[in-house]
């Protein structure tokens, strides 16, 4: 979705504002937001695309305004909604409705370690081809989806090159809509700086993004 | 009873007050609505609170940038290990005991006198937790994510970095699940450091590369 969140190339977001020595959390609620969501993770009632893309269906003006675990914290309770492991009353009410089972938590505390270190591995040991290969020309394609994509906007219809293949992973589009995993190679794409922003850009300097078969097309 | 939602029925949370006029600090809106959300999911058994502990004790006192100088020491006085981490770090940095939850497949990039490297997510906020932890709110935030990409010199400037024209500057925006890990150059006069010595040089700014790893003083 042609959203705020794909931010890369805008202007006017103002100076970067550098905190030194800052811990990790801001506040205890920050933490506990953080948490919530990897524990709520562990129900698989999502992925990480999905999990992504509820972050950018926050509205726009919101979005730029909330702190970082305030996004996450609207985003939790978006997902927990869709998926039906909490309902609106119990969103509104605090309570949970009379009747619904108790339950076990997939990621209790003794697995905590273990479910980190194993983590959430996105590339797929399945044969497909490669579209393209090193040192090959590419255009990244004109799309313009509604849904998710990791396409940025900056980079849409840009010449660049393949730089190196990484193999097969999930494909977000369709994943994150729970339309499947359409596993396909992801490639590191070398842009030049003056294809992507014009002559006022460094000749020397280039972007690399790392973009799926179904983003790009011979050039 | 709290609405954990917001109040006014929008994805939009009410304004929050974080002081009182005695100046004494008293829960945010949020916060409260954080610990109450907390409190149904465990009631309806969906969380396990001590988890949740665990979770917030890792990123906070287990997993942080310690670990990424540890692989940029070690690349720094073994040259065998400084290949095999260039041409597969998720393997590389494995061996040193660090992998997991989003550092599942890590590319590790070389700064030399030539080439400098800067990483970013414009779109979210991708960043390598098994060797930096959690990404700070900079790296997050909107200044950063829009303009590392448009204008990395002048963002490297801001941190007090002038690179010489002649440098060549590669920004790699991480939209798919690769993670990456800057390689700093290796500060002169440091040739007689032990690799301890020489991860206590590395800090989050140049595995980042929004500076270099400064020379001792």
């Amino acid at each position: 979705m042609n959203g705020v969140h794909d931010m890369g190339g805008m202007h006017g977001m103002g100076p970067i504002e550098y905190e030194r020595n800052k811990p990790v959390f801001h506040a205890t609620w920050e933490g506990r937001v953080f948490a919530l969501n990897v524990a709520m993770g562990a129900w698989r009632r999502w992925n990480i695309d999905a999990s992504r893309h509820g972050i950018e269906r926050i509205p726009p003006a919101d979005y730029l305004r909330m702190s970082y675990y305030e996004k996450w914290f609207t985003r939790l309770l978006l997902l927990l909604r869709e998926s039906g492991l909490v309902t609106a009353a119990e969103i509104q009410s605090g309570l949970a409705d009379s009747g619904g089972p108790k339950t076990t938590p997939p990621l209790t505390v003794d697995r905590v370690a273990d479910t980190l270190g194993k983590g959430g591995p996105t590339s797929r040991d399945v044969p497909v081809k490669p579209l393209f290969e090193v040192g090959q020309p590419v255009r990244a394609r004109n799309l313009n989806p509604a849904g998710h994509t990791r396409l940025p906007r900056y980079v849409r219809g840009k010449r660049g090159a393949i730089d190196r293949d990484h193999g097969v992973y999930v494909f977000p589009d369709t994943n994150a809509h729970f339309l499947g995993e359409k596993p396909q190679h992801v490639y590191s794409v070398r842009f030049p700086a003056r294809e992507l922003w014009g002559e006022s850009a460094s000749p020397r300097d280039a972007v690399y993004l790392d973009l799926w078969d179904d983003y790009l097309e011979p050039a | 009873m709290i609405h954990i939602g917001s109040r006014t029925g929008t994805m939009t949370p009410m304004g929050q007050h974080d002081h009182d006029h005695d100046g004494q600090d008293v829960p945010s809106d949020l916060a409260l609505r954080v610990k109450a959300l907390e409190s149904l999911l465990v009631e309806k058994g969906l969380v396990d609170p001590a988890a949740l502990d665990a979770l917030i004790d890792t990123y906070e006192h287990k997993v942080g940038p310690r670990n990424g100088a540890r692989v940029v020491a070690r690349a720094w006085v073994d040259r065998d290990y400084k290949q095999r981490l260039l041409a597969d770090a998720t393997n590389a940095i494995a061996e040193l005991g660090y992998g997991g939850r989003q550092g599942e497949h890590m590319v590790v990039v070389e700064n030399t006198p030539q080439v400098h490297n800067l990483i970013v997510c414009t779109l979210c906020s991708c960043y390598p937790w098994t060797v930096l932890g959690l990404p700070p709110v900079w790296y997050k935030s909107a200044p950063y994510r829009s303009r590392a990409v448009i204008d990395p010199r002048g963002v490297l400037r801001e941190f007090g970095l002038d690179l010489p024209q002649d440098v060549e500057v590669r920004v790699w925006d991480s939209t798919a699940e690769l993670r990456y890990l800057v390689l700093p150059e290796r500060p002169a006069g440091t040739g007689q450091m032990t690799e301890d010595q020489l991860a206590q040089l590395v800090n989050r700014d140049a595995m980042v590369g929004v500076a270099k790893v400064g020379v001792p003083a």
